[in-house]
């Protein structure tokens, strides 16, 4: 799959290799590089896993591995969560004893 | 353009030069020998008068926000209170700024001042709601805006209340870039200020602090509107200590000088901050312990100089909550109050729950702050992830949380206890940071003086700290 010239795309790029990191970083942070992924507008065609020029909101060109098409966010409100769900029962209950009293 | 070494070390060493240009203030100015800075110089010579920043904001509909008295908590908080103790919770909404939360007020003047000073853009390196504010300000005033975040793991995992305030930013029309853990992130913004010669947006200039003076006047003025008074308490959600430095200073500036000021962060004590493992165990990402006990015993690690925000200054007491405790009171505010608001925000409301309990009928305490809520930023989307993430969630007693292991969500609003943290070793261990990190071998009677300012404390206890650390004077 690959994407076409002003398509909307995430690049990813290796900043700083395993091994370059900042001195001061824990020993598992160190085992690891530094990644970063930014989105922008493909200034060309490139397929999935290639190196492409993208140019950004602000029109920043800037240049990485193409690894997302047309991105979405995924981000979400989870899941209902049992340990919260009764809560505002349980303190509504109490409020209407309170005001009993 | 010439070819810059762009190595982490190479990078590092340009780094005060960088930021020169990138603030424009010359901090050497404020400097005093070897280790002390004229503070109050440095806030009133660079940044604005309290009036100016007033009307900073307003120009972008920023400040101003409804104080509301939380009545029905109140009511529940007496009804577990010693006889005649529960104070009167007030909650000063945040959220209600442009871009969702009190970081507006910092972002208005910061944004301000790059314009005027004819920067064509900000940068600022944050993974929280700040982003969103410079984001937001940027857009009101026309400058380009890029924000640096911290948001994923080795494995491209991120922080869901992270991800939500990534999107916030580019709602706002900046560019996002986005890396993995790690302290570097500094170092990435250092070659994004070389590269554009945007401003630097920090969190932690003079401009950034004088933002939320105008809060605490705020706070002072609302309390004494609504009941004749000063606020006897007000809690403040501490991470990096901007909030409490600013806050502080305004009701200073307000005359509320009895008012005790209350520094509150979420305790997730055991977790390393720049650890790839631990970086998803957290289930906060800000308003916690990993930022407020190192920025408040060493507020110079910051991304300038000198850090405006310098929260031993104006602490009167620091306490911890529990994850579980906030999201129990995350969840209070909607069902009780009415209120939806994100968690992060709500840091200060849990201690502020607890505090009241100790506190006569008749007395205010003020929770400074609320953030807006939406996917990611929620405590469903929060715990999801924390349970994808092997943490166990459970009912209980809040004392049995465990950060990176368990989340304890409170069985009963009693069982809400801010434990109090000992300021003195703070202050202690700030005092400590200083005199190493600057190689200092004896110290000047104005070095003491300075010292006890630092740490709101007296002569004698700097005097007592020093012996303890075999330093002269």
């Amino acid at each position: 799959m690959g994407c076409k010239v002003g398509q909307w795309v995430q690049i990813h790029s290796i900043i700083l290799p395993a091994g370059q990191r900042a001195p001061q970083v824990p020993e598992d942070t160190q085992q690891v590089p530094l990644e970063m992924w930014c989105k922008g507008f493909a200034l060309e065609e490139a397929e999935l896993g290639e190196e492409v020029r993208i140019e950004t909101v602000i029109g920043q060109v800037l240049t990485g591995t193409l690894c997302n098409i047309n991105p979405r966010y995924e981000h979400d409100f989870g899941e209902p969560v049992p340990e919260l769900l009764t809560v505002g029962m349980e303190l509504r209950k109490m409020l209407e004893e309170v005001r009993r009293q | 353009m010439t070819q810059r070494d762009t190595s982490y070390l190479a990078v590092m060493a340009r780094k005060n030069e960088i930021m020169k240009r990138a603030i424009g203030i010359d901090y050497d100015t404020f400097e005093e020998g070897q280790l002390a800075f004229d503070y109050e110089k440095m806030m009133s010579e660079t940044a604005y008068s309290i009036d100016e920043v007033k009307r900073i904001q307003a120009e972008t509909a920023v400040g101003n926000t409804p104080m509301i008295e939380l009545r029905n908590i109140t009511q529940l908080v007496r009804a577990v209170s010693p006889p005649g103790k529960g104070a009167r919770i007030f909650v000063k909404d945040e959220a209600c700024n442009p871009s969702g939360s009190f970081k507006a007020r910092r972002a208005a003047v910061s944004v301000y001042h790059a314009k005027k000073a004819g920067y064509k853009g900000v940068v600022t390196a944050t993974s929280g709601n700040f982003g969103a504010a410079i984001a937001s300000q940027a857009a009101m005033r026309g400058l380009k805006c890029i924000v640096v975040q911290e948001t994923y793991d080795s494995h491209g995992i991120g922080q869901p209340e992270i991800l939500e305030k990534g999107r916030a930013c580019e709602a706002y029309g900046a560019q996002v870039m986005q890396l993995t853990v790690g302290p570097e992130l500094f170092y990435m913004f250092l070659r994004v200020l070389e590269e554009t010669d945007y401003f630097n947006a920090s969190l932690y200039t003079p401009f950034a602090i004088a933002g939320i003076e105008t809060l605490g006047m705020e706070v002072a003025e609302d309390i004494r509107k609504i009941a004749g008074k000063d606020p006897d308490v007000v809690v403040v959600t501490h991470a990096g200590g901007g909030n409490t430095t600013g806050t502080a200073r305004g009701l200073i500036k307000a005359g509320a000088t009895q008012t005790q000021v209350v520094s509150a962060s979420v305790d997730l004590s055991g977790l390393r901050m720049a650890s790839d493992v631990d970086f998803n165990k957290k289930s906060f990402t800000t308003g916690h312990t990993g930022f407020g006990v190192p920025f408040a015993t060493w507020p110079d690690r910051a991304d300038v100089p000198r850090n405006a925000a310098r929260p031993l200054r104006y602490m009167d007491r620091y306490v911890t909550v529990t994850q579980g405790e906030v999201f129990y009171v995350t969840e209070m505010l909607a069902q009780l109050e009415g209120l939806e608001r994100g968690p992060a925000g709500c840091t200060a409301l849990a201690a502020a729950v607890s505090l009241a309990k100790e506190l006569d009928q008749d007395q205010i305490v003020v929770v400074q702050e609320t953030e807006y809520t939406g996917a990611g930023k929620h405590p469903q989307s929060q715990l999801t992830f924390a349970r994808q993430m092997g943490i166990t969630i459970r009912r209980g007693d809040p004392r049995e949380n465990k950060p990176g292991e368990c989340i304890v969500i409170p069985e009963a609003l009693s069982q809400i206890q801010a434990v109090d943290q000992d300021i003195k070793h703070l202050r202690k261990s700030y005092i400590s940071n200083v005199i190493k990190t600057n190689g200092v071998t004896k110290v000047s009677e104005k070095e003491i003086q300075f010292l006890a300012e630092e740490t709101k404390s007296d002569h004698d206890f700097v005097c007592q700290v020093l012996q303890e650390l075999g330093i002269h004077w």
